[in-house]
């Protein structure tokens, strides 16, 4: 037989090696039966949804159940649960495109993606065929709905340390499980709830955990500072007897379903905070159009361009990386036999893969949303502080989308941690390829890219990953084992990563759209890119530099700052001028165009 | 029963009309089932799900249409048919459209036809009407409420806000007016389907029709934007003043009296 993941693309690969715009999938590849799907989610929010958001933000939940049962009729909910088990088994795409359209909904998005992400994926990924066959069917439908109970109030980014346990009874039927798990998101309704216990106060485990069983009961509603229109309570576990049946994976592997589910939360983060922006960037652009100041638009006020043309190429820029990522998961696990498919571990191995890939878009689609919903109050002045305009909703909601689903903190300490790992397990040959970095910086020649479109940019991709290697060696072989410790260089370094994966997306798929419509139907796509590029390689030259500073002194360090100016060499493009351009295209369309 | 919808791709009604070179821009513009298609295509289905049938829809119009007609498909139309008219016919009007969708449904023996009350492009409301009177069956226009006893037909219409309450028999074209019915979302089960369901395509030579045969009765001199919504004028001074300079600005500058 042979190996079907041989041809994959490998998690954090993309920072070693090039790789051709064909192999990366882009929103310029949506199948027509793609974009009916994310079609009919549009329409349903719309229409359905959100004229009911401001009394959901009141709390009136039995909305949200009944438009959950009304999502579950249109299969809005059975998109990741396969055909035999009553849901639609469509592509990660399209599950990824009715996230995006969600998202308008604010609070409702996270109900949304609650129940069919973080609360159905651990049966449909990791549950065994009875337990698949008991709750997929009614969970696809919208009849039972689902919650992930995982944080407690003294675990949150430590999840292993959490106190609720599981205890099997003396007659070996039922494990009885004592605790209390904090935030749950749709607490207040949800029929199922996952669980995490540790049996015997060791062994961490999942759970699938009915309201019904006795012994169950949820806390007050949260007051939170936003999506309020998502239930949040406390889960409280008094003696909850359940039956050994449900123990979800094997007893003590729970963190491969926790950590495995949290980087599909986070990618899936990354798509909510993509459709979140460029709704923000609507409602600002068609604000910035309707409002006049000294008789003019204040659309029209290069300054208010000069943040379109920001806003727009960061949402260009997290939108390719995001769903770039999407297709890697797409190709991944749709390469995976029927049988593979049914094995927890072969299913873990695969979405672990792209562990680096999920935390850099939870980073960088969170800080985008962060940042456009904040240009957006701006933008639209003291109306934008007042709760009669959406925006203020928009910029409340957004922030917690650097915190939820592990911190962007967390997450950025991932990145670097996650490479090393993989470099000493010798899947990536990361140190090698620094080694002969280090030797190719003696006889570095400046170079000059050429005139042709993103040549500029492939040029600043190509140094970037460089200058991303440079750091990573430069910190591994200082610090060695004590590297943990140094947090800011761990971060300036995911910082570095980041942006070089943003970078590389937006070119590639710039790239891909050259090719396949021509260079005249992709000139927004190309400006984004030569501003995002700018940019962000300016900032990737900053914390490259403050990286050196901080592990290296005296000549080795001259030596080493001489080699980043070498890397950091060209003319900067006039981003001002770029970015009056892309917004002019901008304010004419009124809405996030590419 | 058999049940055929009239369906024609328009553009979105948030997109923006730009020209060039005295043409309508069409580059890169979203385009929808015109809307009140869309109430064609649910009574369409309601009927054939209360009376058996088949629901087929049937497009005069480019490829493009196809996207369309697939999304006719996924709220749950049987069958659907394309009429690409796209290399034969390069000015077309009402009556090119009447006349290819007349020979394509004349021998088809439909029991209904249904058409929206006029696309949200053109305006006209004329193709419905048209077809019937070259198909020589009766037509009701803009109706409301559609109920079918055999072959017995009592149509609520809507006129200019009333409504009126007519009685006719089947085989009948009628177009649909808003608040015929609330058109479904095509689900994702509907659009999964819809992939499979057949989709005929034909051009002019397949209807045994010549270019002559359909030439446009029509002529389009000139295409334009209306003018710009230009800001309004405050009077002022002795009120008499006021509705004497009112009255001069109405002959000289409005020109509207």
């Amino acid at each position: 037989m042979t190996n079907q993941t041989e041809n994959v693309i490998k998690g954090g690969s993309f920072l070693l090696d090039d790789i051709s715009y064909e192999r990366v999938f882009t929103p310029e590849d949506y199948t027509d039966e793609h974009k009916m799907i994310a079609k009919t989610t549009e329409d349903f929010v719309e229409n359905e949804v959100l004229p009911q958001v401001e009394f959901i933000e009141k709390h009136e939940f039995e909305r949200s159940v009944k438009l959950l049962k009304e999502a579950g009729e249109l299969g809005l909910l059975g998109a990741d649960v396969p055909e035999e088990y009553g849901g639609l088994g469509l592509d990660k795409i399209s599950s990824a495109l009715i996230a995006e359209k969600m998202s308008r909904a604010g609070g409702f998005s996270i109900t949304h993606g609650a129940h069919v992400g973080i609360g159905s994926l651990p049966i449909v990924l990791f549950g065994n065929e009875e337990q698949k066959q008991n709750y997929l069917p009614l969970l696809a439908t919208g009849e039972k709905l689902a919650a992930y109970a995982l944080t407690e109030p003294g675990s949150g980014s430590d999840a292993l340390g959490a106190k609720t346990t599981a205890k099997l009874n003396a007659e070996g039927t039922h494990y009885i499980l004592n605790g209390e798990k904090q935030w749950i998101t749709n607490s207040g309704f949800a029929d199922i709830f996952i669980v995490y216990a540790k049996i015997d106060g060791e062994h961490f485990s999942a759970f699938i955990v009915e309201r019904v069983f006795p012994g169950v009961s949820t806390g007050a509603e949260e007051k939170k500072m936003g999506i309020k229109s998502s239930s949040t309570r406390t889960l409280i576990l008094e003696d909850v007897a359940v039956p050994k049946e449900n123990l979800l994976g094997e007893a003590g592997k729970g963190h491969v379903i926790a950590f495995n589910i949290l980087n599909i939360g986070r990618y899936k983060l990354g798509v909510g905070a993509v459709g979140a922006s460029k709704r923000a960037f609507e409602l600002s652009v068609k604000y910035a159009n309707g409002r006049q100041q000294f008789k003019t638009p204040i659309a029209q006020f290069n300054l208010t361009k000069e943040k379109f043309g920001t806003m727009a190429s960061k949402i260009y820029a997290a939108e390719s990386s995001v769903y770039r990522t999407v297709g890697l998961f797409e190709d991944r696990m749709g390469r995976l036999s029927d049988e593979e498919v049914k094995d927890g571990k072969e299913v873990a191995k695969s979405i672990a893969e792209y562990a680096i890939e999920c935390s850099l878009n939870k980073v960088f689609s969170s800080e985008t949303l962060d940042y456009v919903v904040d240009e957006g109050v701006q933008i639209h002045g003291g109306y934008g502080y007042m709760q009669e305009y959406e925006i203020e909703r928009a910029y409340r909601d957004s922030r917690i989308n650097r915190i939820f689903e592990g911190t962007n903190e967390i997450n950025r300490l991932l990145v670097p941690g996650t490479f090393l790992r993989k470099a000493l397990k010798g899947e990536l040959p990361l140190l090698q390829k620094a080694q002969s970095l280090q030797e190719e910086l003696m006889m570095l020649m400046p170079e000059e890219p050429g005139d042709e479109p993103l040549a500029q940019e492939k040029y600043l991709v190509k140094n970037a990953k460089k200058i991303g290697l440079l750091a990573a060696g430069l910190a591994a072989q200082k610090y060695g084992k004590s590297l943990e410790k140094e947090q800011e260089v761990l971060v300036n370094i995911a910082d570095i990563i980041s942006n070089a994966y943003a970078m590389e997306s937006v070119v590639l798929r710039t790239a891909k759209s050259i090719a396949k419509a021509g260079l005249e139907k992709s000139k927004q796509k190309l400006v984004y890119t030569q501003i995002f590029c700018q940019e962000a390689f300016n900032e990737i030259e900053q914390h490259a530099k403050e990286t050196l500073v901080a592990t290296e002194k005296g000549d080795a360090l001259r030596m080493l700052l001489s080699a980043l100016r070498k890397f950091t060499r060209h003319t900067p493009i006039n981003v001002i001028a770029k970015k009056r351009e892309a917004a002019d295209k901008l304010i004419e369309a009124e809405r996030f165009i590419v | 029963m058999n049940i055929y919808v009239l369906l024609k791709r328009t553009f979105d009604t948030e997109e923006k009309i730009t020209l060039s070179g005295g043409k309508i821009n069409e580059d890169g513009v979203e385009c929808i089932i015109n809307p009140y298609d869309e109430f064609a295509i649910e009574e369409a289905i309601q009927v054939r799900d209360a009376h058996g049938g088949e629901v087929t829809v049937v497009s005069v119009g480019s490829e493009d249409s196809e996207k369309q007609l697939r999304t006719a498909l996924a709220m749950g139309a049987d069958k659907a048919a394309l009429i690409n008219i796209e290399d034969d016919v390069e000015n077309g009007d009402q009556f090119t459209t009447a006349k290819i969708l007349t020979e394509y449904l004349k021998d088809k023996g439909a029991d209904l036809i249904l058409a929206g009350n006029v696309a949200i492009d053109g305006g006209s409301g004329q193709v419905g009407p048209r077809v019937a009177g070259l198909l020589g069956i009766p037509y009701v226009t803009t109706i409301t409420n559609l109920e079918i006893d055999g072959s017995n037909v009592t149509i609520t219409r809507d006129v200019e806000g009333d409504s009126e309450v007519i009685e006719t028999t089947l085989p009948l074209l009628v177009t649909a007016q808003q608040g015929l019915n609330e058109p479904r979302y095509p689900s994702l089960p509907g659009i999964m389907k819809a992939k499979k369901k057949p989709l005929e395509e034909l051009e002019l030579d397949d209807l045994d029709l010549e270019e002559e045969d359909v030439e446009a009765k029509t002529k389009t001199i000139e295409v334009y934007l209306p003018p710009k919504k230009e800001a309004g004028k405050v009077l002022s001074g002795d009120l008499g003043d006021q509705v004497k300079e009112l009255v001069h600005l109405l002959h000289t500058e409005a020109k509207v009296i």
